[in-house]
């Protein structure tokens, strides 16, 4: 098993060095550069700039130094938030980002798995297909075209929950936020767990636990869902990647301080480190996840050899 | 759609037995959901792209005595108009043009990558395929979406650079799937029967593989065409996609979320027309999976 984490952790390695240099070199391929603002500057202030943040080092030595102040954790200054570096923006907006996502994620699990069990179990009855009608509606429906719904219902319609805000975390702002990040999610693993489900209480051991007489809700849990999971867990990967990305998202409708609003401010001002560290940082939290979730899959799937 | 993606494909020689196109015909056109589905795209393509005809006002202009107003046929004005005057209806339409347009374009650019790719390595096999398939796997633990955000942050928002950007991060599932597909293919008996019969292995290819690509390779596009859509809705949402006055849904739903309180018909009309063609794409590809994909059967 150790052998196993060691091997999978060694080949992250590469795909990091592949993401922070894809990222590296396309700022650097980019016409123009971060001070080409609406007014010219004077060339010695501008000399004086790229002196400053050293962008006339031969670009090999730039990227170096860009690679060991990621290994350090230091992302570089902020073109646009002057005052800080891209560190201390991120160190800002991720208690807030991994809040908003885990709970989404959390939801998602729950909700998905039992929706999708239901389906299975209730199989081509109208139960399933009105799980399943659901769920492909959830998939269709994009979070940036719910959250606005869900805000013209919910807040300024019926007045239940505020339309924006994140005040410090309180419950009734997240509410919102979460659902509507959590929607498409809950969708695909309520599909997931619906089709491994179905497949598994096909299987003989379940049949020789309905033949010893076991309760339905018995053979659901002891038995048949962690093999049924095994899809899901998979999923957890991708379903972390989307949740990043539609966070981003999110957080731009509903106001939430998180890293994603800082992210889009970033691109829209051409805030090139800014927007670098946050795609190397989502990035390393992606392949790390990705790295956890092998390992979780390796240690609930028996047929999984750690060779 | 599907009936022209059918029929489209040479006559097969095979004597009186059922094709797989004509069996995979058969088994969608029971999947009521996978037809309604395409008839309701073939329906939105034709009225994206002839509706803005018949309406008197063009996507960029503004009727200034009818600013905001609310969906009513005696203005002319059958969804309204936004906070310039520019009606809904024409620029809705007009924006499916783009969505649709994208969605289109960028899903052969992806097609094209993902099967050369995927069929290479899935035929030529060894270390050829290891290296190559190894690649797939770095670049699929990329945050993609932050990649086509990076390369519209750095090179400017055009919307070839669109097309580009979308389809070049959307071919690996394609790559993954064909190169299974010929690499399972390249056992089967019947290949290796042709082989034994001295087919050259451009006749065999082109008789034997790709007939048996398509069918996946149909499920697929139908499969990418709803993500592309959304990858570009999303761009456009954040003010990073197609730019004034063009527009695309994406950048109708952002207008439209930005003046949901005065005017949510401008939120509503472009939501309805995104998600149900997603919704439609989504049934479609999924009936055709199950009429085409060989391993369910």
């Amino acid at each position: 098993m150790l052998r196993y984490s060691l091997r999978r952790l060694v080949s992250a390695i590469p795909t990091l060095f592949v993401l922070i240099a894809v990222a590296f070199f396309m700022m650097r391929a980019a016409p123009g550069g971060p001070f080409d603002l609406e007014r010219s500057l004077p060339p010695e202030i501008e000399a004086n700039l790229r002196a400053a943040y050293r962008l006339d080092d031969p670009l090999w030595l730039q990227f170096a130094r860009y690679l060991g102040g990621i290994l350090r954790g230091d992302f570089g200054p902020s073109f646009q938030y002057r005052d800080f570096t891209v560190t201390e923006l991120i160190a800002t907006g991720f208690p807030v980002s991994l809040r908003l996502g885990a709970s989404a994620i959390l939801l998602a699990l729950v909700i998905g798995v039992t929706a999708g069990s239901i389906a299975a179990l209730k199989q081509n009855r109208v139960t399933d297909h009105v799980v399943m009608t659901v769920s492909m509606t959830g998939i269709s429906i994009p979070n940036f075209v719910m959250a606005p719904i869900l805000i013209l219902v919910f807040a300024i319609h019926l007045r239940w929950l505020p339309a924006g805000g994140w005040g410090d975390g309180a419950l009734r702002n997240m509410v919102l936020p979460v659902i509507a990040l959590a929607l498409p999610q809950i969708a695909y693993i309520a599909r997931l767990t619906r089709g491994s489900m179905i497949e598994v209480l096909r299987s003989n051991f379940i049949r020789t636990a309905k033949a010893q007489g076991l309760s339905t809700t018995a053979i659901l849990l002891k038995h048949a869902l962690k093999p049924a999971l095994l899809p899901v867990v998979s999923y957890l990967g991708p379903a972390t990647a989307a949740v990043i990305t539609g966070s981003v998202v999110i957080e731009q409708i509903f106001g939430v301080p998180g890293i994603g609003r800082f992210f889009v401010q970033g691109a829209l001002n051409r805030d090139y480190t800014l927007v670098m560290g946050v795609v190397v940082f989502y990035g390393m939290l992606i392949i790390a996840f990705n790295f956890l979730v092998d390992l979780a899959y390796a240690w609930l799937d028996p047929k999984v050899k750690y060779s | 759609m599907t009936v022209e993606v059918a029929a489209g494909l040479p006559p097969q020689e095979a004597p009186a037995g059922r094709s797989l196109w004509v069996d995979a015909w058969r088994t969608l056109r029971k999947n009521r959901a996978a037809v309604a589905g395409g008839a309701i795209i073939l329906a939105m393509t034709v009225l994206v792209l002839v509706g803005p005809m018949l309406s008197p006002y063009t996507y960029a202009q503004t009727d200034w005595a009818n600013t905001s107003i609310g969906p009513s046929l005696s203005t002319g004005h059958i969804f309204g108009t936004d906070t310039l005057g520019r009606d809904v209806f024409v620029r809705t339409l007009y924006g499916g043009r783009i969505s649709l347009l994208v969605g289109l374009v960028a899903t052969i650019v992806s097609l094209a990558i993902g099967v050369t790719y995927g069929a290479i390595a899935g035929y030529f096999g060894g270390r050829l395929d290891n290296v190559m398939m190894r690649i797939v796997d770095i670049l699929y633990a990329m945050p993609f979406m932050f990649f086509v955000i990076l390369l519209m942050v750095f090179f400017g928002r055009n919307i070839v650079l669109i097309f580009v950007a979308i389809g070049a991060i959307n071919w690996l599932d394609m790559a993954r799937i064909v190169r299974g597909q010929t690499l399972s293919l390249k056992h089967k008996e019947f290949v290796e029967a042709a082989e034994a019969l001295g087919v050259s292995t451009l006749t065999l290819i082109r008789r034997h593989i790709v007939p048996n690509l398509l069918g996946i390779v149909v499920v697929y596009v139908t499969l990418t065409i709803p993500q592309v859509i959304l990858v570009e809705s999303f761009l456009s949402f954040l003010g990073l996609g197609v730019q004034e006055p063009m527009t695309s849904w994406g950048a109708l739903v952002k207008e439209g979320a930005e003046e949901m309180e005065s005017a949510p018909w401008m939120l509503l009309f472009p939501a309805i027309f995104l998600a149900t063609t997603l919704f439609c794409f989504n049934f479609l590809g999924d009936g055709l999976r199950d009429a085409l994909d060989p391993k369910d059967r």
